[in-house]
């Protein structure tokens, strides 16, 4: 099996899945010519033509307006957003439209798009292009929000989304693009929706995440087994739809629950998480749910590693709730 | 009464040729000391950028993103507008930075992020912000400025101030929404705004035909009802000019005007780009032959106000204040803490200095208050 970073891993779901469907088709700033500021898209217009992999004018409610469009007329279009943080003038298409367009037609209307785009901080870009803005898009409804956090998932899941009959927000977490590498198949496979996945089997605490967060999570986890404390990482994969069963499952059986996310605390995910939790599992739990999450603060530039949660935030939230006693 | 000037591609306003000569009728009549307050502010402008670009090429920055090639398009304005006027820039447009005289101190430490920044720490370099210089904060977000830039404008009117807002945006930011609702916001309410685009050929890798399908970027003055001029936008006496006579109208309540500023990106488009991948050299080229910079010193030796030993001391100078603003900045600490914090709200709310007491614990550095 090769070995391929994730944004490489993307780039081959994209490829394998465009020679299956004719109907697929790539656009947006830059993914044409230049294949992408982050070269997702490399090599895919000299494959596929300027038919099905174009350059747009710069207008993010023209790529996803158009998208919209493309995929009501039967196309089954993936635009690429340069950086989540830039698609905010598409926020009325994707939101009161893409997302709508199945319920407010009766059913008659689908509108499957998977717009595809980085997020997430690490990178040194300032609040333009770091933010994590999944709770934005979780809160609507018709809308499937996914973030890989491999090389493996990220192609099977990306495979899986231009696959679905409703629109995705497909994440990648720019930080990991080279960073992760691992084994992925060649050709064809899917990763289903709606399945997280236990990284790390453990036994005092679950630690939940997703994207760039679940590798975090990991090497805590690691050092706080040398304070001999076991953590469970469960990695959501999909936040719509949500692997419910697998949360309650874990947390019944550790008993104790930190969420970890890039965003601001307010309003993050994690709050619906810990609602879930609470709703669901309170007789199991030992302790109070703890977030490891951004500052309410807009993201900065020179201080975003403060900003970000890293191991030993993480690891300083483990050894609070290990120590709490009920 | 509108007028575009630049509806066909070979229309375009120049008065300073290649060569250094000047066209006598349009002749913006600048007397010296101004002519070489304009050269001198292009040249160190160019320093700076490949300064600044050197130092992110070695690691001592994270990003930068030079202007070099499109001098005359900051400057030529930054000449003709007043001390009051409102800049609503983009990110390409430091040498009006530098012609403001904000000091080059200032540039490089918002390039660093650091404890002098005076945006402290919080934007990518470039983004800069300098309200004494009447300076509006610059946004990634391509075209949020240009219907800012209307409000200001229209604020001045309704204040009757006789001032103007000058905004900038991309060939690339045309396609944006905000480019839009700025230009109709503006002329629909005649507001005294100056509405520039600075079109460089290229948005990153897409080049112009891929922007619009029209031939030129002016057109779309007419269908807003706005006057417009297509410029030479390495022509400094042209975009200086074209700026003159836009505010002049505009305080005179005609209105706002659009400028398309013909021009050409020669670097790439940030550190982060490489334009071999999707255009070639020689288009460069032949764009290096119409270098502003060049162009103004042709003129200057012609007026005898200028010669190689002048030429000599000025690139001296701008070297050695650059490089002394980049060696005091590499003593600066990094922002305080505290930064992250403040500003988000005009009073540091408990939450926030909840967590900032807990940051501080976990740093061993004291509580907080
Ligand atoms: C809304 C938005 N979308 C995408 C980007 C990413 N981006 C940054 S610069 C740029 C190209 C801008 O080209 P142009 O407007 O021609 O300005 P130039 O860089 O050539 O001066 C793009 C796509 C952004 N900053 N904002
Ligand atoms: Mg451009």
């Amino acid at each position: 099996m090769p070995t391929l970073t994730l944004i490489q891993a993307i780039t081959d779901a994209l490829r394998t899945e465009m020679r299956k469907n004719p109907d697929v088709v790539l656009f947006g700033e830059d993914v044409g010519r230049n294949g992408g500021v982050f070269r997702a898209t490399d090599g895919l217009q000299a494959e596929f033509g300027e038919e099905r992999v174009f350059d747009t004018p710069l207008s993010e409610s023209g790529i996803i307006g158009a998208a919209v469009g493309m995929a009501l007329y039967g196309m089954r279009p993936v635009p690429e957003i340069q950086f989540l943080d830039f698609i905010y003038p598409a926020f009325d298409q994707i939101v009161s439209e893409l997302a709508k367009m199945r319920y407010r037609s009766g059913g008659q209307y689908a509108t499957p798009v998977v717009i595809r785009t980085p997020y997430g901080g690490g990178i040194k870009g300032g609040h333009y292009h770091s933010q994590s803005t999944e709770a934005y898009f979780t809160h609507t409804a018709g809308l499937k929000v996914v973030v890989p956090s491999d090389p493996y998932d990220a192609k099977g899941l990306l495979i899986q989304s231009m696959r679905q009959d409703d629109p995705v927000l497909f994440l990648e977490p720019k930080a990991l693009y080279r960073k992760a590498k691992g084994e992925v198949p060649d050709g064809d496979y899917v990763v289903p929706f709606g399945q997280a996945k236990v990284r790390r089997a453990g036994t005092d605490m679950t630690l939940v995440a997703w994207g760039a967060m679940v590798g975090v999570c990991l090497e805590a986890a690691r050092r706080a087994e040398d304070d001999g404390i076991s953590c469970e990482v469960l990695d959501l994969r999909t936040l719509v739809p949500l692997d419910e069963a697998a949360l309650l499952e874990s947390v019944k059986k550790t008993g104790r629950m930190i969420v970890v996310h890039e965003a601001q605390r307010t309003s993050g995910f994690g709050g619906e998480l810990a609602a879930i939790v609470a709703e669901k599992a309170l007789e199991h739990l030992e302790a109070p749910i703890l977030r490891v999450t951004g500052f309410d603060t807009p993201f900065p530039y020179t201080l975003e590693e403060v900003y970000m949660p890293d191991a030993d935030r993480v690891l300083r939230a483990v050894l609070k709730l290990h120590r709490y006693e009920s | 009464m509108t007028t575009t000037v630049g509806l066909d591609k070979d229309d375009l306003l120049t008065i300073l040729a290649p060569d250094g000569t000047v066209d006598p009728e349009l002749d913006p009549g600048l007397d010296g000391a101004q002519c070489l307050r304009m050269y001198e502010a292009m040249v160190q402008t160019r320093v700076m950028d490949e300064r600044l670009m050197n130092l992110q090429r070695q690691g001592r920055i994270f990003f930068y993103l030079a202007s070099t090639g499109q001098e005359a398009c900051s400057i030529g304005p930054a000449a003709a507008l007043t001390p009051d006027d409102w800049w609503v820039p983009g990110y390409r447009q430091p040498g009006a930075f530098v012609y403001r005289e904000v000091p080059l101190k200032l540039l490089v430490a918002q390039c660093y992020g650091n404890a002098w920044d005076v945006t402290k720490g919080r934007q990518m370099p470039v983004h800069y912000a300098f309200r004494e210089q009447n300076m509006v904060s610059i946004s990634s977000p391509i075209g949020t400025q240009v219907i800012q830039a209307a409000g200001v404008a229209m604020a001045m009117k309704r204040r009757g101030h006789a001032k103007v807002a000058i905004t900038y945006i991309g060939d690339g930011g045309t396609s944006s929404n905000d480019f839009h609702a700025g230009m109709n916001f503006a002329a629909v309410d005649k507001a005294p705004v100056i509405v520039i685009c600075e079109n460089n050929g290229w948005a990153i890798s897409v080049p112009t035909p891929r922007q619009t399908a029209s031939e030129t970027f002016v057109q779309k003055a007419v269908a807003y009802g706005m006057t417009g001029v297509r410029v030479d936008g390495n022509d400094v006496f042209a975009t200086y000019k074209a700026v003159r006579d836009a505010r002049e109208r505009a305080v005179r309540g005609e209105g706002p005007t659009f400028l398309e500023f013909v021009t050409y990106r020669l670097a790439g488009h940030s550190s982060s780009d490489d334009p071999k991948r999707y255009r070639p050299e020689a288009e460069c080229e032949a764009w290096r032959a119409k270098d502003p910079i060049e162009r103004l010193r042709l003129y200057l030796e012609a007026r005898g106000l200028w010669d190689a030993a002048r030429e000599e001391a000025l690139l001296e100078r701008c070297r050695k204040a650059i490089n002394e603003a980049v060696n005091d900045n590499e003593r600066v600490p990094r922002p305080e803490l505290i930064s992250m914090f403040e500003d988000v709200w005009a009073e540091l709310p408990p939450d926030l200095a909840a967590a900032l007491d807990e940051e501080r614990q976990a740093r061993g550095e004291g509580r907080f208050p």
